[in-house]
């Protein structure tokens, strides 16, 4: 396979405090990207305060010691950048994109919330807040056809007592219970420097930027250590094929097929990954010819990996059916598919197919300083080693048509397969009378 | 629990604020304009960074172009550019597309239709001809006619059960002359999209798509002079005339006031929209506009978004936009909060539009828009794929070549008058109209004590009741 290596720079250091830290230098524009990694997510909250994590994200918006409230989103767009932060089951994750005269600007308003956060913090606030991330619930989940495959799959995959079985955004009766003790705890606990990752890529001089990050974040002081998560390791398949049917208020029946698959940054996870974008990565993939094009039985296919580190990670098939096709013959056309690919595995064509759009799409992202910021400090979160983000392409070069015919073998069989089925309601068939009601779309990742 | 209690403790040292260096020199990238004997014209950026690169096509057939009741017809033609050649059916296009890596879409907006493909470097000799291969000799075929039809339709179905999407919908509908080709989506309604044939798709890529109304538009590691070999290469002896302008009405339907609730009983949220129509993109207080609008709902600190979300906690987020067509396309503020307190949010809104209309915005607010517009400008051009969209809207618009190197004068010129200027030739209060999509019997009676306008339910379809 013929390709144009390329390779980003990467320096990493640490502070005396713990904050891990990696720079990455591009000068081509004069822009730079920070982004801050917690390493908390809603697998860290306890019984009763689910989407605690993400309301607390949103906290972080609401000023610190000599930050005003919302003055964080107002002082970095008056700098002329972007920012955002995002939530999951893992991590918690703080970004901004800025001219490079702003670096220092950036630094020391995320180190100001990093060390003195609860000085700002008020019971009015956290009210506020909670209605705002109401509404995101509403507006994301609940409002939105199919909007609640977002918590039912972890739900339907996940132990009970496992860390991501439940769900992300959070109930309305536990976001109404979270309180001002249990911001200060959980900011306590998992918002010190040595549980974060800084990495900075893009137009900045080195010496200059680690001045400024021993300077900001210097004095922090650590925390006293992260509580460990309950076991998350689970076997390899589900046993079996666990099915929900929901009905709902949408128009069409749609299928959402999971399979235990081998967690991120294993040398099988890129088998997996490979086999995803075989069966469902583009108009070329096998779900969205056959299913799709040849056989017309579906609006849409597509397929993806959760890309989980920990336990296991999952494959995702997510298929909506044509007008008129019903629910369970969506289901066995999937399964036909799925059944036809374990039995014959994959072609070498298709397989040339997904691995070469997968690095199109790598070098396409890598234009991003924040892309590039943001996956230097997944690295380094995950596996304490940012230099993997330059050996993503090898890894991806590395696997073989067998190796993803046996990774169809070990985990797309019906001894390890999980569906959410919705189906539309008694009464919303596809012509509703004007009285009925009727939902459709997908939930996306949780953001301030 | 945890033995160490970092935040609020006085003695740490706290650094102060930081203040900010001179911003380093920022080119918007060059580029060459040149044209083939056959009248096609070629725009080329080359950005050595990556090894990878973006071709827009770029034609005049988009959806204003739609002849009358065969709504659909220029996002069915452009969609079909993909679904098979004289050579090559549907399959083994994509397939000859995705075995390069490269990412192709064809679609077509209001104003124009374009093929645009990300490539790797090293394959942009194959990716061109088979860009060039669809343009030039695509098959129709009546199956993927026929399917790309269902398809449609299917996506009509969808909506109805998708309360944002119908909610943009449903105010285009409401807000143009029923006349307007704006009035109807852009990709046809149930109706429309079933009469759609082969023979309408063939005739309407026979007028629209030629050599002569077509700009290539490449960005990427390229060299201009190798782009325009290959365009010669491939394109060069396709033949064909100018296709003749086209343009939509933009009239209103309305000149006053009106409510239009879309009613989904049990609805947790209303989707609502208010705003009435725009102003065209190539106008003369484009920039002036642009700062109104930032300051008024356009970024997160904007007037409408503080309001709603931080202050009254109504919702997830608020914005308004202008939605930029060559003719005047809508303005309008888009949010969705909690049913209970929709009328609460709709008088904001109405209040914020008086608001910004009546004095001129503070020092404080004209610094924060014309900074954020000003500074953003390179973080907006980071890949090819975003620098060939911002060439295309050059071409699209008719906007001069130095555009992008006077846009962050013209944005640092804009004072507050000009902007108090703005909001009062430019906001309509008295002909404003209200979307809501929610459960009409709990928000019909407060939003009809607003005394905003004349109240009328409909149900998802459109239909009154």
């Amino acid at each position: 396979m013929q390709f144009t290596r390329m390779r980003i720079p990467i320096e990493t250091f640490r502070l005396a405090n713990g904050l891990f830290v990696t720079l990455s230098e591009d000068h081509t524009a004069p822009i730079v990207a920070v982004n801050l990694w917690y390493h908390v997510g809603s697998a860290n909250e306890r019984e009763g305060r689910t989407g605690f994590a993400h309301l607390f994200e949103h906290m972080l918006f609401q000023g610190s010691a000599d930050v005003g409230a919302n003055e964080h989103f107002e002082l970095i767009q008056r700098a002329g950048g972007t920012l955002n932060g995002s939530t999951w089951l893992d991590r918690t994750n703080y970004f901004e994109t800025v001219p490079s005269n702003q670096l220092e600007l950036v630094l020391w308003l995320e180190a100001n919330r990093m060390g003195w956060l609860l000085p700002a913090m008020t019971q009015q606030k956290l009210d506020t807040q909670r209605d705002v991330v109401k509404n995101e619930r509403r507006w994301s989940v609940d409002n939105q056809p199919y909007g609640t495959w977002w918590e039912r799959l972890p739900a339907l995959v996940f132990p009970e007592e496992h860390p991501f079985h439940h769900s992300l955004i959070g109930s309305m009766s536990d976001l109404d219970a979270a309180s001002l003790e249990d911001i200060k705890h959980f900011f306590a606990t998992y918002y010190t420097p040595d549980n974060a990752v800084l990495s900075i890529a893009g137009d900045f001089d080195k010496s200059e930027t680690r001045a400024h990050i021993t300077k900001y974040f210097g004095s922090i002081p650590p925390g006293g250590g992260r509580p460990p998560l309950p076991e998350m390791t689970l076997p390899a398949t589900f046993g079996g094929w666990k099915r929900v049917v929901i009905e709902d208020d949408v128009m069409l029946p749609r299928l959402f097929l999971a399979f235990r698959a081998p967690v991120f940054g294993t040398k099988e996870y890129y088998a997996s990954s490979i086999c995803g974008a075989i069966l469902g990565l583009r108009k070329g993939s096998r779900l969205h010819r056959r299913l799709v094009r040849e056989r017309q039985v579906a609006a849409e296919a597509q397929a993806f990996t959760y890309d989980l580190t920990k336990g296991s990670d999952l494959l995702v098939v997510d298929v909506t059916a044509r007008p008129s096709i019903a629910a369970e013959a969506l289901e066995r056309e999937v399964a036909d598919e799925i059944d036809l690919l374990v039995r014959d595995g994959v072609t070498e064509e298709e397989f040339a197919r997904a691995v070469a759009l997968v690095q199109t799409e790598f070098v396409a992202a890598m234009q991003s300083a924040g892309d590039r910021a943001d996956r230097l400090s997944l690295f380094a979160t995950y596996f304490k080693n940012p230099e993997l983000v330059n050996e993503q392409v090898e890894q991806y070069e590395a696997v073989t048509a067998e190796d993803v015919n046996t990774f169809v073998r070990e985990r797309l069989g019906e001894s390890n397969r999980a569906s959410l089925l919705f189906v539309p309601r008694q009464g919303s068939s596809e012509e509703p009378s004007p009285s009925e009601e009727i939902a459709a779309g997908v939930g996306s990742v949780a953001q301030s | 629990m945890s033995a160490h209690m970092n935040g609020g403790s006085a003695v740490l040292e706290r650094a102060p604020r930081p203040s900010s260096a001179a911003p380093r020199p920022y080119q918007f990238p060059r580029f060459d304009r040149t044209a083939l004997p056959n009248g096609l014209k070629l725009v080329i950026a080359p950005i050595p960074k990556l090894p990878i690169v973006t071709i827009t096509a770029l034609l005049d057939a988009g959806a204003v172009c739609d002849p009358q009741g065969r709504f659909g017809l220029a996002q069915l033609t452009a969609d079909l550019l993909l679904e098979g050649s004289t050579s090559s059916d549907g399959t083994a296009i994509t397939d000859r597309f995705e075995r390069l890596g490269a990412s192709v879409e064809a679609h077509a907006d209001w104003d124009v239709a374009t093929v645009t493909v990300t490539t790797l470097t090293h394959k942009l000799r194959p990716t061109f001809e088979l860009l060039g291969e669809v343009l030039r000799v695509p098959a129709f075929n009546d199956r993927e006619v026929e399917r790309l039809k269902n398809e449609r339709l299917a996506e009509l179905l969808q909506l109805r059960a998708e309360p944002r999407g119908l909610a943009d919908e449903f105010f285009s509908s409401f807000l143009y002359e029923s006349s307007s080709r704006y009035a109807r989506p852009d990709g046809g309604d149930e109706a429309s999209v079933r009469g759609l044939t082969r023979d309408a798709v063939s005739g309407f890529y026979a007028k629209r798509y030629s050599p002569n109304g077509m700009t290539m538009i490449v960005a990427g590691d390229v060299r201009a002079g190798d782009i325009e070999q290959l365009a010669r290469d491939v394109l060069g002896d396709w033949k064909g005339g100018v296709p003749v302008a086209m343009t939509a009405s933009d009239e209103a339907a309305r000149r006053t006031r009106a409510v239009h609730i879309v009613s989904k009983s049990d609805a947790p949220q209303s989707e609502l929209r208010i705003g009435h129509v725009g102003l065209p993109r190539r106008h003369p207080d484009y920039f002036s506009a642009v700062i109104m609008n930032a300051v008024l709902g356009g970024l997160f600190s904007s007037r409408i978004n503080l309001n709603l979300r931080e202050a009254h906690g109504y919702t997830y987020g608020a914005s308004s936009y202008f939605d930029w067509r060559r003719q005047r396309g809508p303005w309008v503020v888009a949010t969705a909060v909690a049913s209970e307190v929709t009328h609460s949010a709709a008088i904001e809104v109405i209040n914020e539009i008086e608001r910004i209309r009546s004095a001129p915005i503070t020092p404080d607010e004209l610094s924060l828009a014309t900074s954020y517009l000003d500074g953003v400008f390179p973080i907006r051009f980071e890949t090819t794929s975003a620098i060939a969209a911002a060439l295309t809207t050059l071409v699209v618009y008719g906007l001069p070549d130095d555009w992008y190197d006077t846009y962050r004068e013209h944005v640092r010129a804009v004072m507050a008058a000009d902007v108090l200027s703005a909001a009062e030739r430019h906001l309509h209060p008295e002909a404003l109209q209200m979307v809501v999509v929610g459960s009409a019997a709990a928000v019909r009676d407060s939003v009809e004590a607003m005394a905003f306008g004349p109240v009328q339910v409909y149900d998802v379809e459109g239909r009154p009741t």
